[in-house]
């Protein structure tokens, strides 16, 4: 089973490399680009086949280690 | 007076940090990452800067769910003494010794110089041997060092004196100005500048060892 977990700086959080990139988009000529926000995909291959109990497992994993949620916000999607 | 220096796959302020220990007068054992046991009798924690795991992941968070730090963490909560530097501040943040996080720097460049640091408090071993309100130079390495907490944490810092040192003039974006935090039991500093690269002539200036002479001064007398 595979999981893929989506991690973001919260949205009160500064996002210096998103300002960087809607910079050059803006520079690049793509005009109309009012946020960037870059985040970063974690994909997991897990021995567990019950779908319920691996988005538990891969929750715990965000709360330790993958996700620092004073800063980041996290989403899980198991496949 | 008993330091230990964490070193973890990457570090590499651990000697400089141990030196700086030595000379102040503490005896020094240096302990690896994958030990589980802080040696007995240690009365401080060093925690290094360097790029521990590479900074995979999150600067500091690998680090901070190595064994050694589940002993360092037992530690702080025991009423132990740390010091984190650079990545060990990072380390520190991610364990949740210290409140907050750094993130990347506002201007998104690695920055490598000497700032000017305020002196926040002079209330807590680590900055006793400075005068507060006043300025020492020391340097900075770092790419994320842009100290982030919410509003609330950071009013309870400054509420309970917990900002050890300030930037004269912010290098990277950090809230409020902050280069260093203590715990609220003021006996773990957390701080992105290096002091123990400005402890002896031969660094370009002697401004940190006041830190290394106040904590290991303390700890001795204790």
């Amino acid at each position: 089973m595979k999981a893929r977990v989506h991690v973001m700086l919260k949205s009160g959080v500064l996002d210096p490399q998103g300002e960087a990139v809607r910079h050059a988009l803006g520079s690049m000529g793509f005009d109309g680009v009012e946020g960037v926000r870059q985040g970063k995909v974690i994909e997991l291959d897990l021995a567990e086949t019950d779908a319920a109990k691996a988005k538990s497992t891969v929750t715990a994993m965000c709360e330790k280690l993958l996700a620092n949620t004073v800063i980041e916000s996290y989403s899980v999607e198991i496949a | 007076m008993y330091a230990a220096v964490i070193v973890f796959p990457g570090s590499n302020c651990d000697r400089d940090l141990a030196v700086a220990f030595e000379r102040a007068g503490a005896q020094v054992s240096m302990v690896w990452h994958k030990d589980t046991d802080l040696p007995q009798g240690v009365d401080i924690v060093g925690v290094p800067g360097g790029f521990s795991y590479g900074d995979y992941l999150r600067c500091g968070a690998i680090a901070a769910n190595s064994p050694i730090c589940r002993s360092v963490i037992t530690h702080a909560d025991k009423g132990g003494y740390v010091l984190g530097v650079c990545n060990g501040f990072q380390i520190l943040t991610e364990t949740g010794i210290l409140p907050g996080a750094l993130l990347r720097n506002a201007g998104l460049k690695y920055v490598c110089k000497p700032v000017e640091l305020c002196v926040a408090t002079a209330d807590s071993a680590f900055t006793s041997g400075y005068a507060k309100g006043g300025n020492l130079t020391v340097p900075i390495a770092h790419h994320d060092g842009n100290y982030y907490a919410d509003d609330a944490t950071l009013d309870r810092l400054m509420a309970e004196d917990r900002v050890a040192f300030t930037y004269c003039d912010n290098p990277n974006g950090s809230a409020r100005g902050i280069a260093g935090i203590l715990s609220e039991n003021r006996r773990v500093l957390g701080m992105m500048p290096h002091p123990e690269r400005m402890a002896e002539p031969l660094h370009g200036g002697t401004d940190g060892a006041a830190l290394f002479a106040g904590v290991v001064g303390q700890l001795a007398d204790a």
